[in-house]
């Protein structure tokens, strides 16, 4: 059995000695240096673009201008060109490019062009650009609102009716960066046939082939996308973004491959950041300890042109709808533009955000109850096979494990008392010790809801998988999916081994190339383990069923009494077997011989959400957490100490207990950041911090002791169980560090992450 | 174009002369003109570690190390720590513990873990984070690396 284990990554050891190869290794003949002009202003006419001192510096070879734009505009709004022509809307904005025979010529080369700027009045926020009276970031849409979203379920002025405590706060929260630790890194590569080769970082390699095409005016299957190893991405390449774009039309220009990496100013400035947020929120219950109603308001700053950001509210009405049962919902969330930054998609998409306010606003609930916060929870908690009103379908749902679980190593539970009262003193044993002096401990509580089998946003959620038994008894599992570090190539081929009964070292995993592997949507929605898991284990199942047709003639047995164990498929309670090298020769050295290939597609039985109501079951299955987090908080400094984050998810089943770990591990790193360091400060268009000395991640001394607790549900559609698990980690951190924040002093914070200045603020108002 | 400079250094064990442009630093020099492309450069301005190799015994951020300022130095990558056959007891660590994902991190941290346990070889769990703090890792969480580097130690 494979499954279940603790099986290293299979790329570990080359990743760990430095053999790996990124896309900032890559280098092919005659390859040149792609460098990027951003704008100088947020806001602006171009009047004059001049490139004819840089075209004379030696060593460039193709200056880009927007002359050489395609006519088509690309992205998720269809707003975007690779370079700006007329008018700059953000700092971001390209308005150049060079490639040269090195990186410094290219750099060099950049600080010769002349642009003449003509001003415009800039609008950076959010507030503002609702207004009919403020200038139009693109006057052809009319509107800066670019979308607007409208869901309810029940009534809410019922369930305002019914409660007996009403809570409400509003929310202000930051941009972030997934700060991967590879750069954005692209290189272009044109063949005899005008083909092009495109090395890239992308998380969507079938899609980017599509949208790559449309931008460059050109046929999808001219395009051949190799995704190198990536060395991080969590959202980042999700979309097309205008540096691919503009790496081919160089490439073509200067008739040579053209590299562009992005350094880490520019990754902080030009990558799809998780988007700022102003939220305002309420919710209800009845003394009995049950939630009325849930009311919220998301304003969403998606910067100068859309790509991901603007579909979060997806995310944020379905946490605000489903996590917990609550029969009177409304959410409604309007998605701007401004001249700030793209947003796009960053792990959890959404749900850190919405898992904030929901949270901290189930807490406040349970407070004016004076009901215990694991209690409340309880009392609310999803449970399996229940359809939402939202028209989620739960199946497997261990929600009620998790909190249970976590609230078990938390040593408070249905006991406690005195809720947000620094009187308690069931935290630790110091804790009313430390209390009277200036730090004060606490703990909270969040739990979180995500999407695990799947989502569908487009048509299609599908993968597709090939599984090859080669002469040598060897395997070869090709996915479309694509391994972003998560870990998604040793889970497929754990369930390909299981299922053939080899060693998950015999398995080749190859996952790279679009002219190669099967379609596949994407990496992304925490969907790899389920969805192309599900296909990996059907193009197994398929390539054992023809093992076993060719090992039923050399047995001398029916294929039904037929077993795969050791490299080997046996007759049942026999010892007769033949190994799988053997049946695969046999099958090749026959006349009107085939090949073992085994084929799979998986699309899971689920709907996109109906475009008017939004309700619809995305997913066919939905994954839970809780966390706890123990904090001490110095009331003199305001700085917030986590003491230990106790993190549970229901995963259906962890094929592997240390990839689930890991991704709950790092994802709690993550959520760590968001609750209260992570911030890319973004002042009139400008980021102000994009470097790590400024931007500040968790580092191995900063983070708590993290305790993770796997909880099996066996989901009835998950391969051997299992659901994603990718984004859960980080989701409900900041909300529980919140709680825990009040748990100690008494203060509710609302504006992440929560610096010492924001909680030093907020006790000394509570003071007032 | 600035005038070559001279620099000569032991790479691994390997006495190696090369004529660079003086401006460049010594992860350029690595990755560029040695080809050991172990090193990776994450942020080029010495906050996440991802290019730490050892330089005369101390683990450092070779991105913000000029390399003609190393003239006649010793410097070990992840290349040379690494056995012909194999991995080095910090590596397998890591490899087994789940403290790697993505990777990119990771030689950097074996680096500075080595250096670490060459001066320490026996820390506490204290000593490690505080010793890789340098180091910045977005995926793991650094739970597994911190295990690691102490299992290692202990094995």
């Amino acid at each position: 059995m494979v499954i279940g284990q603790r099986i290293p990554k299979l790329d570990a050891p080359d990743k760990a000695t430095g053999r790996t190869v990124y896309g900032h290794d890559v280098k092919l003949p005659g390859m040149l240096h792609g460098r990027i002009l951003y704008s100088q202003y947020a806001s602006a006419k171009i009047k004059r673009v001049d490139v004819s001192r840089a075209l004379k510096l030696p060593g460039v070879k193709a200056i880009l201008t927007a002359a050489d734009n395609p006519p088509t505009k690309f992205g998720y709004g269809k707003d975007n060109t690779p370079i700006k022509g007329d008018v700059v809307r953000s700092f971001r904005d390209e308005v150049a490019a060079v490639a040269a025979v090195d990186a410094d010529t290219a750099a060099e080369a950049l600080d010769l062009i002349e642009i003449e700027y003509e001003p415009l009045t800039p609008l950076f926020d959010v507030r503002q650009a609702m207004k009919d009276s403020a200038p139009l970031i693109h006057p052809e849409r009319k509107s800066n609102l670019f979308q607007k979203y409208k869901y309810s379920h029940g009534d809410i002025v019922e369930g305002e009716r019914e409660s007996d405590v009403v809570v409400e706060a509003d929310f202000e929260l930051p941009y972030v960066a997934h700060a991967a630790m590879e750069t954005s890194v692209v290189i272009a590569s044109f063949d005899h046939r005008d083909h092009l080769t495109l090395y890239s970082t992308t998380q969507i390699p079938f899609l980017l082939q599509r949208d790559l095409a449309e931008a460059l005016g050109i046929e999808g299957n001219d395009i051949r996308i190799i995704q190198t190893a990536i060395g991080g991405a969590f959202g980042r390449g999700l979309d097309i973004y205008p540096y691919e774009p503009i790496a081919a039309l160089l490439a073509r220009k200067a008739g040579k491959p053209v590299r562009i990496s992005f350094s880490r100013h520019e990754e902080f400035l030009a990558a799809p950041m998780r988007q700022p947020a102003l939220i305002h929120a309420r919710a209800g219950a009845k003394r009995d300890g049950k939630i009325t109603f849930r009311d919220a308001y998301a304003l969403l700053d998606v910067g100068a042109y859309i790509s991901w950001g603007s579909v979060t509210p997806l995310v944020m009405m379905e946490t605000t709808a489903s996590l917990y049962r609550v029969p009177h919902v409304k959410f409604e969330a309007d998605c701007v533009y401004t001249n700030n930054l793209i947003t796009g998609a960053v792990r959890g998409y959404g749900n850190p955000q919405s898992t904030f306010y929901t949270e901290t606003l189930m807490e406040r609930l349970a407070v004016a109850l004076n009901m215990d916060p694991v209690d409340f929870r309880l009392r609310n908690a999803n449970i399996p096979n229940e359809e939402m009103p939202q028209g989620l379908i739960i199946t497997s749902c261990g929600l009620k494990e998790c909190i249970e679980a976590v609230a078990a190593r938390a040593d408070v539970g249905s006991q406690r008392s005195e809720v947000g009262s620094q009187k308690d003193s069931r935290i630790s044993n110091q804790k009313s010790e430390i209390n009277n002096q200036k730090l004060k401990r606490g703990i909270g509580f969040a739990s979180t809801l995500n999407v695990g089998g799947g989502a569908r946003i487009y048509k299609s959620d599908g993968c597709g998988a090939t599984v090859k038994v080669d002469d040598f008894g060897h395997v070869s599992l090709i996915t479309g999916s694509t391994e972003i570090g998560q870990g998604s190539e040793t889970i497929l081929a754990q369930i390909v081994a299981e299922v053939l009964g080899v060693k998950v070292e015999d398995i080749n995993v190859l996952n790279s190339d679009t002219d190669v592997k099967p379609w596949d949507v994407g990496v992304h929605a925490s969907r790899t383990t389920f969805i192309a898991g599900n296909a990996a284990h059907i193009a197994a199942m398929d390539a054992r069923k023809q093992l076993f047709e060719t090992a039923s003639e050399l047995l001398k047995a029916e294929p039904e009494s037929l077993v795969t164990r050791d490299g080997k498929i046996f007759v049942n309670d026999s010892d007769r077997s033949a190994d799988l090298a053997k049946v695969a020769r046999s099958r090749h050295y026959r006349e009107g011989g085939k090949v073992i290939l085994g084929e799979g597609w998986y699309d899971p039985p689920t709907k996109m959400v109906d475009k008017d109501t939004y309700k619809g079951n995305i997913s066919a299955t939905y994954g839970f957490g809780t966390q706890m987090a123990e904090v001490e908080v110095d009331t003199e400094t305001g700085k917030v100490r986590v003491l230990r984050l106790v993190c549970a998810n229901d995963v259906g089943r962890a094929i592997n207990p240390m990839a689930v770990e890991g991704q709950i591990e790092g994802g709690a790193q993550m959520g760590l950041g968001y609750a209260l360091t992570e911030e890319l400060i973004v002042k009139e268009g400008r980021v102000m911090n994009p470097d790590f000395l400024d931007y500040r991640l968790f580092t191995s001394a900063d983070m708590p002791q993290i305790e993770s607790i796997i909880i099996e549900t066996d989901d009835p559609q998950g391969p051997f169980g299992a659901k994603g698990v990718g984004e859960m980690g980080g989701t409900p951190t900041a909300a529980a560090i919140a709680n825990a924040i009040h748990d100690a002093t008494g203060v509710w914070l609302t504006q992440l992450p929560m610096t010492p200045e924001r909680v030093l603020r907020a006790l000394e108002e509570a003071k007032k | 174009m600035a005038k070559k400079f001279h620099l000569t250094l032991n790479v691994n064990g390997e006495h190696q002369e090369l004529l660079i442009d003086p401006r460049r630093s010594l992860l350029d020099v690595l990755r560029n003109d040695l080809e050991l492309r172990g090193a990776h450069r994450g942020c080029d301005s010495g906050d996440c570690g991802a290019c730490t190799v050892i330089l005369n015994g101390k683990a450092i951020t070779s991105c913000m190390t000029l390399a003609a300022d190393c003239d006649g130095d010793s410097v070990i990558t992840v290349e040379g720590i690494t056995p012909a056959d194999g991995l080095h007891p910090v590596q397998k660590a890591l490899v087994a513990e789940g403290g790697i994902q993505c990777g990119f991190c990771t030689t950097g941290i074996v680096m500075a873990a080595i250096a670490l346990l060459e001066s320490n070889p026996h820390p506490t769990e204290e000593d490690v984070r505080d010793g890789l703090a340098g180091n910045l890792c977005r995926c793991t969480g650094y739970k597994k690396i911190v295990e690691a580097v102490l299992n290692g130690e202990r094995k």
